[in-house]
């Protein structure tokens, strides 16, 4: 690691221009972590020059977009310069012939949308907080929604990017097309790194045409296993969803939400066959259903909010393990998944000590049938008690490595990925 | 002089050393896991891309995950490069062997280990053949989408070192979308598991990476892949055109309506003539064909396909055929998939490309490759995955001709060149391999890809795993790490790259 010095302003401000640098608030800080200054860079290639100063001077880089998920991850072992994309805001290209667009970073998704919508298209994806998080942000983290059923996750609709390296380097890859395989798919490895292997400065995805139609419908049932067993039925049935979610929580509620798209007579007959699927589950209200994954995030700054990955025939097993280790530990929890095996859970807890017990447990629950579990929102001093990452895996060291070879002097995001990478 | 990693850092002749070692790979995979007598080396000299020919010092066939682990163990101590080899249908020279270099055959690590339908996965060796996995769930109603038109011999260890595609992935993705999770031999024989069965994984997405790699950042010994439920219509129509510019502005406007169909084929009359004369597919004799498959529930096939057919109607289709049977759906794809091999009937050698262009720019591409055909007197007959724009331009030739065989790999290369310039790609699903290494350098800056070969750096320091393919040069991975400069044998005039 190189020597720390004091963050050369002047020379920042060279590169972006003086009203694009300013000293950092509070309210920029990264997991309790304070940053000295706020530097927003209006072209990849300033995003370039700043890095590779900061490379230079040892500081430490935050990347950030609309801010929405910051808290992710490790707290930052330093903070020195947030970097934000909040000048590179544009949709570059809306190829809507070819079913592409090229996006700067720091654009919203919902910004992307209205344009792409004027052509009828979307980026077939339901991130969390489209008005505020920024294409660069969703990248980061890999966020994707209930829509992922149908249309995969980032990883599947990003088809190009371009990175700036802690260097200075400004490199592409993938292209402007589906269909390409020349070179390293760097694309998916950016998706979801964290920011700790470069700046995302713009993306390419492969588009859909918004739906005909969309038709939701929602079903109740006194217990969650028996709407996982209909989650189940429907995901080897022929039918074309584009999104199955179960819900429950500690209050014993169990909802499982599914949603098609398509044309009229297709929705109708689906729908038919969908309803004489049903057995014991009823039909209820499906209004708002689709808002229910951010309705986890809106219910108090204090819960613990986290992520698993389970086999689509564990949800039953990982909810009641849940719902063992919650009961146990007098927490409260409400679990929003889908039914290809992935969700979010928020859990509320009379101490620390008790959330540590229920995480531990549906972790080791989760693990042990080769499922993960991440923990997404917590206090800082859970963070120090419980990693939220879990454990890396045998690939640990095979990531350093490729962290080593793209940001050798940890100039990006230090410390707050697997392993403390 | 072709600038060789390998023997710069191993003064003595790679032959010599795996000479030396043969006992221990013997000792390693068994007297009949070691191939090294020449007759025999020769069936492994080139992939399904021939005009490329290396003679591998030796060729050794694992049947487990622990002999590739030796293997590769001892080639990192002797520092001997090694290419790993599903069933050598590679169109890129992907799996040529290397100079003084082994040959890794996976051909024998060919089970499939596990069948999880109600999770819709399935575990399986790389040996295993793409078509089996299909097999292995059929019975269940599931089906593995990738469909390579090779997909009845090639391997899914050699799908994934190439990320293949294929004529449905237009609706389902290729085989990155289908892989969840590899066991992965690193060069120096070290164990990682990448991905895995759930979704997710924390960390990078060193799967995803390592799907299309090509085999240059170590080899896979097990692979989960994702199967899909089979659809419960597929409906198959077929249209003549007069042209391939009503039939690509038909392609345009069935993806303009908000259709996405399993797959969009185009033909022209050449590669019509070539499929009429090999499989009698009774293809109409028309300037553009059109083969568009619609799959999904009834209700919505049919009302899909009724629109379908209007816009086809309105783009000048004179003949529009719905297959009726599933038999007459085999027959309209039969003429399609054969299509390649069929060229061989009008001439006695072609080339095939793989250059993808942003589906736009098919007007406009068609008739620049139809310029430079008549410009160097040479037939081009296309083929392409008209919905994602990946062409599949035939260039036919006879090599007794002299001068010909030069005459069509610099048509060939023009080709990619204007995929590149129309904002597309040198390859679509066919791999860089030996063959498109130095084109990539007409579709990436030395930034771009000397980022890449950081990321190769990570996973193979010392460039054992199938080293001199994909990039048109190497990169020493002791070099400090930085923006792109010259390497120092070049700027020395040692080295001279290609």
């Amino acid at each position: 690691m190189k020597q720390m010095t004091a963050p050369p302003k002047e020379e920042i401000a060279a590169i972006v221009a003086a009203e694009n640098i300013r000293q950092a608030a509070q309210a920029d800080e990264v997991d309790g972590v304070s940053p000295a200054y706020i530097v927003e860079p209006g072209t990849p290639a300033e995003i370039g020059k700043v890095l590779a100063c900061a490379g230079r001077a040892g500081l430490a880089v935050i990347p950030r977009g609309g801010g929405t998920k910051i808290g992710w991850g490790n707290p930052p072992r330093r903070a020195d310069l947030v970097l934000s994309t909040a000048r590179l805001n544009r949709v570059l290209e809306h190829a809507w012939g070819d079913m592409t667009a090229t996006v700067e970073a720091g654009c919203t998704v919902a910004q992307l949308q209205r344009t792409l919508a004027e052509h009828g298209q979307r980026l077939a994806l339901d991130a969390l907080w489209p008005e505020r998080a920024t294409i660069g942000g969703i990248l980061a983290t890999n966020d994707s929604g209930a829509l992922r059923a149908r249309f995969g996750s980032l990883r599947d609709l990003i088809i190009g990017v371009t990175v700036a390296l802690a260097d200075g380097t400004l490199a592409k890859s993938g292209g402007k097309v589906v269909k390409n395989v020349a070179g390293y798919d760097l694309p998916k490895l950016m998706t979801g790194s964290l920011g700790t292997l470069g700046v995302i400065t713009d993306a390419v995805f492969r588009l859909h045409p918004l739906p005909h139609e969309t038709r939701s419908r929602s079903f109740t049932a006194p217990s969650f296993e028996t709407l996982c067993a209909l989650a189940d039925r429907v995901r080897d049935s022929r039918l074309a969803y584009s999104r199955v979610q179960l819900r429950a929580d500690s209050g014993g509620r169990a909802l499982l939400d599914a949603a098609f798209e398509g044309t009229r007579a297709g929705l109708d007959a689906q729908e038919k066959q969908l309803l004489s699927m049903a057995g014991k589950a009823e039909l209820t209200d499906s209004s708002e259903c689709w808002n229910a994954r951010e309705g986890l995030w809106q219910e108090g700054d204090s819960k613990v909010i986290a992520s698993f990955g389970v086999l689509p025939t564990e949800l039953a097993g990982f909810c009641a393990a849940l719902e063992k280790a919650a009961a146990g530990a007098s927490a409260s929890w409400k679990l929003v998944a889908q039914a290809i095996g992935v969700g979010q859970v928020s859990l509320a807890a009379p101490s620390e000590d008790a959330l540590l017990a229920v995480l531990g447990s549906v972790r080791t629950h989760a693990a042990a049938r080769g499922g993960t579990l991440v923990v997404l929102r917590c206090s800082r001093s859970f963070k120090s008690r419980f990693s939220v990452w879990g454990p890396p895996g045998d690939s640990l060291q095979l990531m350093r490595h490729v962290k080593a070879q793209l940001d050798p002097d940890a100039v990006l995001n230090p410390g707050r990925f697997v392993g403390g990478i | 002089m072709r600038y060789n990693l390998t023997s710069m850092r191993q003064p003595q002749d790679g032959a010599t050393v795996v000479a030396r070692i043969l006992g221990q790979f013997r000792e390693i995979v068994g007297e009949d896991g070691l191939i090294s007598q020449p007759e025999q080396l020769h069936t492994y000299e080139c992939d399904g891309l021939t005009n490329f020919r290396v003679l591998p010092a030796a060729v050794l066939l694992p049947t487990s995950t622990e002999q590739v682990q030796a293997i590769l163990r001892l080639c990192h101590k002797e520092k001997i490069p090694f290419v790993a080899r599903g069933s050598g249908t590679g169109l890129s020279g992907g799996a040529l062997p290397v100079e003084g270099g082994v040959v890794i055959s996976l051909a024998r690590m060919n089970r499939i280990l596990e069948v999880d339908i109600p999770n819709a996965r399935v575990v399986v060796e790389p040996g295993v053949i793409n078509l089996s996995v299909t097999g292995a769930v059929a019975a269940n109603g599931y089906f593995y989408a990738p469909d390579p038109s090779s997909q009845q011999v090639c391997s899914i260890g050699g799908n994934v070192a190439e990320n293949s595609g294929g004529a449905h992935c237009l609706k389902y993705g290729f085989t990155t979308t289908h892989v969840l999770g590899l066991e992965v031999v690193l060069p120096d024989g070290s164990l990682v598991h990448l991905g895995g069965r759930t979704l997710d994984h924390p960390g990078y997405d060193l799967c995803g990476v390592f799907v299309g790699s090509e085999g240059t950042l170590g080899i896979a010994t097990k692979i989960i892949l994702r199967v899909v439920k089979r659809p419960e219509v597929v409906q198959t129509l077929l249209a003549a055109f007069h042209t391939t510019n009503e039939a690509g502005a038909a392609v345009s406007g069935i993806i303009a309506a908000g259709v996405l169909p399993a797959a969009i084929e185009m033909m022209d009359n050449l590669a019509i003539q070539a499929a009429e004369a090999a499989v009698h597919a009774n293809y109409p004799n028309c300037g553009g064909l059109l083969l568009v498959e619609l799959d999904g529930p009834g209700a919505e096939v049919e009302s899909l396909m009724a629109r379908v057919k209007e816009i086809c109607t309105s783009c000048a289709a004179w003949e529009i055929r719905l297959a009726q049977s599933d038999e007459e759906r085999a027959v309209f794809w039969k003429g399609r998939k054969a299509a390649f091999a069929a060229v061989g009937r009008i001439s006695p050698n072609y080339i095939v490309q793989d250059g993808v262009i942003p589906r736009t720019a098919l007007p406009q591409v068609m008739s620049e490759i139809e310029r430079l055909s008549a410009e160097c007197g040479l037939r081009v007959a296309n083929v392409f995955h008209a919905g994602d724009g990946n062409l599949h331009p035939l260039v036919l030739y006879d090599r007794s001709i002299e001068g010909q065989e030069h005459k069509a790999e610099k048509l060939a290369a023009r080709i990619l060149e204007l995929c590149v310039e129309a904002g597309g790609s040198i390859t679509g699903e066919h791999g860089v391999g030996e063959e498109k290494k130095s084109f990539m350098s007409v579709m990436f800056a030395e930034p771009d890809l000397d980022t890449m070969q950081r990321v190769r750096c990570a996973f193979d320091p010392e460039q054992l795993s199938n080293p001199s393919k994909v990039f048109p040069r190497p990169r020493l991975c002791a070099e400090k790490t930085g923006p792109y400069e010259p390497h120092p044998l070049e700027t020395a005039g040692v080295a001279q790259f290609f």
